[in-house]
């Protein structure tokens, strides 16, 4: 269906975002339950995910907090885990970035995988659209999403003090991020920065403070971007060839 | 259930996280306005989660916390099947019931 008000692009976002609550409902019932694993009061996890909203720096906090790592290795891994974000921001920017400070604020709080990967190909397939109803499609992918996440949390937690350690929940973690970094891996590039990242990150658990999350992280990007880099001007060699 | 984690820490990890979050979210959208990034800072920040995700969960499969960090044969290859098949399918949907499947097995005969 073709876009022609604002109310229409709402909507369009709405159903082309709601699929994505299969993916953000397990994620959301899994951070319940292994934050009240954790030893977190149902509103502790709720607020946990109302405030932050971003399920993978959620996840890395929540299983450092664990090990005992201090709390400014905790902040800057699971920060580090989101740097994705900052680009999200960085690419919507020439579509929203006319947009009101109050508006911007508020797609700032609701740039998350899902709603980012929806809008930028929408915005990109039709340039036509005004800024009202980009900003209608980027508030619709999250009309399932973000409300998913909220309530997911709050089931999870509520469920997971329930939950008795021997079924390993712990192992769903690692399994969970493994199902979504998969399907991102598709350039080469982003082969050798997941590759140069583990084989990094098994030595490097020999750091203390589990600073090796972080330099493993820092290895894997810096591999990729030369590895991008390398991949380019090859392909221009030849062009010229 | 672990010990409850000390509400200082805690709240601190909270706020810290939102607050740096937003900022993260909200730098280029909402201070940059309509001025590009530098491409060497792009080039970086598109490895971000292809990097520190597989780098965090490297150790926890190396070193299963089920099993009380004692490296296990079913473990690795449970996670293995689910990362080639999100790979190869692209899907993470598939990749996720997958990851499930696996787990169940492990939560049965292991």
């Amino acid at each position: 269906m073709a876009i022609t008000t604002t109310k229409s692009a709402f909507w369009k976002g709405f159903r082309d975002g709601a699929p994505f609550l299969l993916v953000s409902g397990p994620f959301g019932l899994l951070f319940g339950v292994l934050a009240a694993e954790a030893g977190l009061i149902v509103p502790e996890a709720l607020v946990f995910s109302l405030s932050v909203f971003a399920g993978s720096a959620q996840f890395t906090a929540l299983q450092l907090m664990q090990e005992n790592t201090p709390t400014l290795i905790i902040l800057v891994s699971a920060l580090a885990v989101n740097l994705r974000v900052a680009m999200y921001s960085a690419s919507l920017t020439p579509y929203l970035g006319e947009a009101p400070l109050w508006q911007r604020a508020c797609a700032a709080y609701l740039t998350v995988d899902q709603s980012y990967a929806l809008s930028i190909v929408q915005f990109e397939n039709n340039p036509q659209m005004t800024l009202s109803q980009r900003l209608a499609y980027f508030f619709g992918t999250n009309g399932c999403v973000a409300p998913g996440w909220m309530a997911a949390t709050f089931i999870g937690a509520l469920l997971g003090a329930q939950v008795p350690d021997s079924w390993g929940l712990d192992f769903v973690l690692p399994l969970a991020f493994l199902a979504m970094v998969g399907p991102m891996l598709r350039t080469p590039a982003h082969v050798v920065a997941c590759f140069a990242a583990v084989a990094t990150a098994l030595p490097a658990t020999a750091l203390p403070y589990n600073l090796g999350l972080i330099v493993a992280g820092m290895v894997g990007m810096m591999a990729g971007a030369q590895a991008e880099l390398w991949i380019e001007q090859r392909k221009t060699g030849k062009d010229a060839a | 259930m672990t010990q409850a984690p000390d509400p200082t820490l805690l709240w601190t990890i909270i706020i810290g996280l939102a607050v740096g979050s937003f900022a993260l979210r909200f730098a280029f959208i909402g201070l940059m306005g309509g001025r590009t990034m530098p491409a060497w800072l792009m080039r970086h920040l598109r490895y971000t989660a292809v990097a520190i995700i597989p780098a965090l969960v490297a150790p926890l499969v190396a070193w299963p916390t089920p099993t009380g960090g004692t490296p296990s044969l079913p473990h690795v290859a449970v996670a293995v099947a689910v990362f080639a098949l999100g790979y190869l399918t692209r899907n993470v949907l598939i990749a996720m019931g997958a990851g499930a499947c696996g787990f169940l097995l492990l939560f049965l005969f292991h």
